[in-house]
């Protein structure tokens, strides 16, 4: 189940906040953010776009974690462990990237 | 000779250029009308007149839009009869052409398609010759279907035979592949996509002629990947000549927004029509001297080697990844289809 | 392509396949099922197994929506699709499933109108484009796709469209993880979690996978780094005896889920008391129907559905390849009479099956020698 692909939001439409132009290397198609109601996305951010809807933000800062930590694979293994006691495995210890997530609101 | 045919009725897929429309041509149409020939079907065929040697072709144009970006059914017409005769090697001649048209049809749309038969011809450099036209009603043709037969002239020192095609020959490809398809896919509106694509139609003789100069006695095998996609030739010639094909993903052009359609739609590119490239195989050591002569000529700027012919996996098309990762590319079973999962 | 292509790149795969190999114990045989078919297909589209050391065995779970749906319910829809005025609107992934009758786009052969859709928005503007027709959106998928289609439902009752209705069969995965788990004949070390259902009902759901079962699970995504990189931190709580919930793919699945697509979805549906799934029988509490104040547009009030149960060939190993007890080339059609080409059951027609998967990967590099080799 679920194709889903990274899209870029070009455009919310004007006469209806629940609609977007979004783009996918030049492939350009309206999908609907209905889903996102409660963490509305503007210009500019990416999504996460399954049948036509919207179904999450994608965070470019835990996306760029994510390749740091893939980089790191293979450095000693001491470096690992530095890097795991972090946390960024815990969602609680997540440092705060200005994005209003759910948990947070807890 | 028996037919193998055992479907009970024709689909769509049997028209799809895939494995179903093989099935139907080798269990149906080959046994009763070729008899015991044991030929590989090919996209032309090749008869000798008193030491000519003509090469003669058919085919038919049934597509839906009949004007899309990039072009029209008239084009596809002409240009589809030249690059069956070209990658048969053969410098297309001439072309009779038959309309089908649907009752209803507003005139200047019969005109439109029949100038740009015109425009196509001139600019391919072949001459209609002849034609006919039948009216049928209304609802039996989607606006129109052209059938064309084009003839051509055998060009000296080019033999095209998958039997000659060797363990180490390199496949090329002489352009990006999957516009026509997407472009299509697109126009039909149903999928709520746009994107700045066009319909690579065009007559790839120039270049197939800038491959013979350069490769002529390397060049082993071509085609025109149409329906089914470069995916379904390279089967049909794995098939053909009993050896594998071996594929290098990131060598294969593919535009980026052919690739986020597919992405989007869960398609695959090597499963995507194309109306304007050609597939060869031509021995390695003209490899090079093929590639540069292609990428110095207008309209093959992007043609790559591909990959290369191997013993094994035998009769099968294998794809593999910079990373070590590889996966069979079987040919098309029916439409390519949109999914979700 | 931002954010797909970052995460195929060739040496971060590469390192992250040493990685694995320095983590996989070579005494051990690990057994992981990745849950969901989008991940059955991602290992064989980028050819993972190929990196992977053959102490990791990866068993396809039954996360295929289109797999996992019997028969009968094919059939069913496509007794609606009879009607002339009836159009019968699907995702691509439905329309060459054999029903007894034949697949939808065999039915579209004969005469009937059956379109393919994109998105169950995309039914929806068919059904206002069409007034004097009735558009019946046959809808499949796990918690993904549900919420879209209970959306969809929520718009048409605003605008006051009458002429649309839901088959409605979609399925919830937790109670299919609980089914494998029951199974006697499963046997697990750990679980590669479904990436885009969680984008949903997010991590907390599988919680009791780790503390009950005392299996790891890990949230996954779906290219190839995400894989490789899950399959990573699944080494090392294994290595570390531990058994807890991760999440690998940060970047779009949130712990809490999705609350505003939950929401939607309590609105619209409700669970059925049971559902018979292809392969695992009947289960309860595990499908989705339209709650009674949508019944206008639930295709199963709107129309007589003859819901004949139809049992699946009894040659036919669909259930234990689902479940993972049997590889695909052990059930007796296998490559004979169930091809891609006429496919028997689902699992050979879904891009996502693992018949399908495996006849076209593994099946095939069987009889191979020396593939990346250079030619002699």
């Amino acid at each position: 189940m679920c194709l889903a692909i990274p899209g870029k939001i070009i455009e919310i439409s004007s006469d209806n906040p629940d609609t977007a132009l979004i783009d996918v290397v030049g492939v350009r198609r309206k999908v609907d953010l209905g889903l996102l109601q409660d963490d509305r996305p503007v210009a500019g951010d990416w999504v996460l776009i399954h049948v036509g809807f919207a179904m999450s933000k994608i965070s470019e800062q835990d996306a760029a974690e994510q390749m740091e930590t893939l980089r790191m694979l293979g450095e000693s293994e001491a470096a690992v462990q530095e890097v795991r006691g972090y946390g960024l495995d815990e969602p609680s210890n997540r440092p705060w990237d200005g994005r209003n997530r759910v948990e947070d609101l807890e | 000779m028996p037919i193998r045919f055992r479907d009970p009725q024709i689909e769509m897929a049997h028209g799809a250029g895939g494995q179903a429309s093989r099935r139907l041509i080798e269990g149906l149409f080959a046994p009763i009308l070729f008899g015991a020939s044991a030929e590989p079907l090919t996209d032309a065929a090749h008869v000798k007149f008193d030491g000519a040697q003509l090469a003669i072709t058919t085919d038919s144009f049934v597509v839906k839009p009949i004007r899309f970006p990039g072009g029209s059914i008239g084009e596809l017409a002409v240009n589809g009869t030249a690059n069956d005769l070209a990658v048969s090697g053969a410098r297309p001649e001439a072309l009779v052409v038959t309309y089908i048209v649907e009752a209803g049809l507003r005139s200047e749309i019969l005109e439109a398609e029949v100038r740009a038969m015109g425009t196509a011809a001139q600019k391919a450099g072949v001459r209609i010759v002849g034609g006919d036209t039948k009216v049928v009603e209304h609802g039996k043709a989607d606006s129109m279907y052209i059938t064309t037969a084009g003839i051509g002239r055998a060009l000296k020192g080019v033999v095209i035979d998958p039997a000659s095609v060797k363990p180490g020959d390199k496949i090329l490809v002489s352009g990006p592949i999957g516009d026509h398809g997407i472009t299509i896919l697109l126009a039909r509106g149903e999928l709520d996509l746009e994107a700045d694509l066009t319909s690579d139609t065009r007559s790839v003789f120039p270049l197939v002629e800038v491959l013979v100069r350069a490769a002529g006695p390397g060049v082993r095998w071509m085609r025109d990947p149409t329906r089914g996609g470069a995916a379904t030739s390279l089967n049909e010639l794995a098939r053909d000549c009993g050896l594998g094909i071996v594929l290098q993903e990131e060598e294969i052009p593919v535009r980026d927004a052919v690739r986020g359609a597919c992405e989007l739609l869960g398609l695959d590119p090597l499963h995507i029509a194309n109306e304007g490239q050609f597939l060869a195989v031509v021995a390695p050591e003209y490899a090079d001297a093929a590639i540069n002569a292609l990428n110095l000529t207008l309209g093959g700027e992007d043609a790559r080697v591909i990959g290369e012919v191997r013993e094994q996996p035998t009769g099968a098309v294998l794809i593999s990844t910079r990373y070590g990762g590889s996966r069979i590319i079987d040919m098309l079973v029916g439409d390519p289809l949109p999914r979700i999962c | 392509m931002r954010f797909v292509d970052e995460f195929r790149q060739p040496e971060l795969i590469a390192r992250a396949a040493e990685e694995i190999r320095r983590l996989a114990d070579p005494t051990r045989h690990y057994r992981l099922m990745e849950v969901c078919g989008g991940h059955t297909h991602a290992i064989y589209r980028f050819g993972l197994k190929d990196v992977l050391p053959d102490n990791i065995e990866l068993i396809h779970g039954p996360g295929c929506p289109v797999c996992v749906l019997p028969m009968g319910r094919i059939d069913d829809g496509m007794s609606v699709a009879q009607d002339p005025n009836v159009i019968f609107a699907a995702f691509g992934d439905m329309m060459r499933v054999p029903g007894t009758h034949g697949s939808p786009l065999e039915h579209k052969a004969r005469g009937r109108d059956v379109r393919i859709v994109y998105s169950p928005a995309d039914a929806l503007k068919l059904a206002r484009a069409n007034p004097d027709k009735h558009v019946m959106f046959f809808a499949i998928g796990f918690e993904t796709t549900a919420p879209s289609t209970a959306l969809t439902v929520l718009r048409a009752k605003a605008e006051g469209v009458r002429n649309f209705s839901v088959f409605c069969n979609h399925v919830t995965i937790i109670p299919a993880i609980r089914a494998i788990l029951d199974s006697p004949d499963m046997r697990l070390d750990a679980f590669i979690g479904p990436g885009h259902v969680s984008t949903v009902i997010g991590c907390r759901p599988y919680e009791w996978i780790a503390q009950n079962e005392h299996k790891p699970i890990v949230v996954c995504g779906f290219e190839p780094l995400d894989l490789l990189q899950s399959i990573v931190m699944l080494l090392r709580q294994l290595k570390a005896g531990e058994a807890k919930v991760e999440n690998q793919y940060k970047r779009v699945v949130p712990w809490e889920g999705n609350r505003a697509a939950l929401r939607a979805m309590g609105e619209v549906f409700q669970l059925r008391s049971f559902f018979e799934w292809r392969g695992l029988g009947f289960i309860s509490q595990s499908a989705l129907r339209m709650r009674d104040e949508f019944s206008e547009w639930d295709a199963e009030q709107r129309f007589s559905i003859p819901g004949i149960r139809v049992t699946d060939p009894k040659a036919a190993q669909c259930g234990e390849v689902l479940k993972g007890v049997l590889k695909p080339h052990q059930c007796k059609l296998f490559g004979r009479e169930c091809t891609p080409e006429h496919p028997i059951g689902a699992l050979m027609v879904s891009s996502e099956g693992s018949c399908a998967a495996y006849f076209n990967y593994e099946h095939r590099k069987q009889a191979m020698v020396n593939i990346l080799s250079p030619t002699a």
